[in-house]
């Protein structure tokens, strides 16, 4: 295992687009366990895109479960997308997020409540998944570091509105 | 400016709205050496209010006398104090508290208290009086630490709406870091 070094803003290569990934190799594998052990060594935990190690191609790793307060939240738990494709977005609401590459900073972001999206798994094998909330706000923000954008791109204002009261 | 010696100041500006206060006040800083960090710059009714933190290697008094001619000619209102800078310290907020109801004397002070008692630490709070004069509404929201969780925020909260007859809301903020 080995944790890799996690490039933060302004690193040029965070507003890059990344590439599709068309070998499924030993590498892959190899980069993906490194990739995970980065994700669960981060303050976060929860998400991580290889573009944040400097790797330009299309690869994220989510895991929510692990997050303190999601309750009874419905998720995948631990999700390797490889070229993911977002097909559906439903529902908008604004939430909290920051990032490993933007240290000591956090803003609100509007991000689809619903998703449905494709991507190829470890294998090669193409996957379907349907999710919501905390997850779908998860591999949106990941999916966003595959093409060159952070959420800084995305803030909206901290002053002057309310967030939606939880049904 | 030399960072042998770097100081940091807290700077207060208080003074009627007018344009260009902004970018007189940070010129007059940036030609005498200082460099800004975290700030804070808002109309408040007619005045505008500015706090922000200055590095800046010399003494108040020459902070002072960087500033004079545009509080001077501008007429601001100036406070300097010495501070310890603690950047990159920022405390994720886990709660949004929003308040609204008919303006009248002793809401903040109400609500404050007795969150401050279950537990809340404000980190950031802005206010603003809305409606018109007859019927001038507040409204309120605060971020903050639920340092003994969420559970007596909630309780006070019920009890404060229930017996001051205002809106009050609680939600938890989530803060995906990815």
């Amino acid at each position: 295992m080995a944790v890799l070094d996690i490039i933060v803003y302004p690193d040029v290569r965070l507003k890059q687009v990344a590439e599709e990934v068309k070998n499924f190799d030993d590498k892959l594998q190899s980069f993906i366990q490194d990739l995970d052990d980065t994700m669960v060594a981060g303050p976060g935990g929860v998400g991580i895109a290889a573009t944040q190690v400097g790797v330009m191609q299309r690869i994220v790793i989510v895991d929510v479960s692990n997050y303190p307060r999601l309750k009874n939240a419905k998720h995948h738990g631990h999700l390797i997308l490889i070229n993911p494709e977002i097909l559906d977005w439903q529902g908008m609401k604004k939430g909290r997020e920051g990032c490993m590459s933007v240290p000591d900073f956090t803003g609100n972001v509007i991000r689809a409540e619903n998703i449905v999206l494709n991507a190829l798994d470890e294998n090669g094998i193409k996957q379907e998944y349907e999710m919501e909330g905390f997850e779908a706000r998860a591999v949106q923000h990941e999916i966003d570091h595959l093409d060159g954008l952070l959420f800084l791109d995305r803030l909206v204002s901290r002053r002057n509105d309310l967030f939606k009261r939880k049904k | 400016m030399t960072k042998d010696n770097p100081k940091w100041y807290m700077v207060t500006l208080v003074g009627k709205d007018q344009t260009s206060i902004v970018s007189h006040v940070t010129a007059a800083l940036y030609d005498a050496g200082g460099n800004l960090g975290e700030t804070s710059m808002m109309r408040l009714g007619g005045n505008f209010t500015i706090m922000m933190m200055v590095e800046f290697s010399g003494s108040i008094k020459n902070l002072h006398d960087a500033l004079s001619s545009v509080t001077d000619s501008m007429d601001l209102h100036l406070h300097i104090d010495k501070i310890d800078a603690k950047l990159h310290e920022h405390i994720i907020p886990d709660v949004r508290i929003s308040v609204y109801g008919a303006d009248r004397a002793g809401i903040v002070s109400k609500v404050t208290s007795v969150l401050a008692e279950a537990g809340l630490n404000i980190l950031d709070l802005e206010s603003d009086v809305a409606g018109d004069e007859d019927k001038p509404l507040y409204i309120m929201h605060i971020e903050g630490e639920a340092s003994e969780g969420i559970k007596p925020l909630e309780s006070v909260i019920q009890i404060i709406r229930d017996e001051e007859g205002i809106d009050i809301e609680l939600i938890e903020i989530d803060t995906m870091i990815g």
